[in-house]
């Protein structure tokens, strides 16, 4: 997400081709060393509701995740 | 008679030129200093590109909440979402993992004496875009607190503020995956900040009067079925 340009899609890859997934690790740390919170969008499996999964490491990505979402930190308005 | 007019007419003549002198005088004061200092540069807001921005978050964010969710917003222009604690949970003081710089901590619903329905969640929020959260018990209809929270553009590109529905989706997600850390950092405030507390008491009718009638056109379609 992206103040003045909503969503942006910064960029994609098939996590198991090595030189994809090298590319999404780079964006994934460079997008978090900004500031930037990531999170996955998940259904729980149990009652089928959707939720959101935060996530600090590209290894805590959900392999059956198709999307992480960057947005601003949230700070004390 | 005609020659009366005419002094009259010389004397407000007088009168008001040094009033005119002045404003000449002014005027070119100010033209010259305009001259002096350069322009900034036009600022380039275009109303289509905002527009757009708002399209594709309210895309993203249909794509991420429940279908209820997403109704609720588009209808009423805000989501609910049920809170985490149990009664007998930490707070956010001692969770792992929490962040929390702000004065926030999540609502005890206990500490007023508010019991929940069977199925309902003790405290919810509300989420508006550009505004605090709001939690309250949906068993009373109570309003708890409201937390103040932002999203602000860290990359200095010169827009601010996220889309109203890119807002909405960072609240929800930050919510629903670790409300101990959102929570924590917000800054807590009683209703009525900036929050009008009868405005949201109509919103919290609305939004039984919006569930009344969905659940009345669900029986009506399992009834037809």
């Amino acid at each position: 997400m992206k103040p003045g340009h909503g969503e942006v899609l910064l960029t994609e890859g098939d996590r198991r081709v090595r030189e994809d997934e090298e590319r999404l690790v780079a964006e994934f740390r460079r997008q978090l060393d900004e500031g930037m919170w990531a999170a996955v969008p998940t259904e729980n499996p149990g009652s089928g509701r959707r939720e959101a999964e935060m996530v600090r490491d590209y290894s805590e990505i959900p392999p059956e995740a198709e999307r992480v979402i960057f947005f601003p930190r949230a700070a004390g308005g | 008679m005609l020659l009366a007019l005419l002094v009259l007419a010389l004397m407000a003549a007088i009168l008001a030129a040094p009033l005119a002198a002045r404003t000449i005088a002014r005027r070119r004061a100010e033209s010259s200093k305009r001259r002096r200092i350069p322009r900034a540069a036009p600022i380039s807001y275009d109303p289509g590109r905002e527009r757009r921005a708002e399209q594709r978050a309210r895309e993203l964010l249909r794509s991420c909440v429940n279908d209820e969710e997403w109704g609720m917003y588009r209808d009423l222009g805000f989501i609910r979402v049920a809170g985490r604690h149990r009664p007998a949970g930490r707070r956010s003081t001692d969770a792992r993992g929490t962040e929390g710089r702000g004065t926030g901590a999540v609502p005890d619903p206990e500490a007023t004496g508010s019991v929940a329905r069977t199925g309902e969640p003790p405290y919810a929020y509300l989420v508006y875009p550009h505004k605090p959260i709001l939690a309250y018990v949906p068993a009373t209809a109570q309003l708890l607190s409201e937390y103040c929270v932002e999203f602000p553009d860290i990359s200095g590109g010169g827009a601010t503020r996220l889309p109203a529905s890119d807002d909405v989706l960072a609240k929800w997600m930050a919510l629903t995956s670790d409300e101990n850390r959102v929570i924590g950092r917000a800054n807590m405030h009683l209703v009525g900040r900036q929050l009008d507390p009868a405005r949201v008491r109509r919103d919290l009718w609305r939004l039984s009067e919006w569930e009344r009638r969905r659940g009345t056109q669900d029986s009506i379609r399992i009834r037809r079925a």
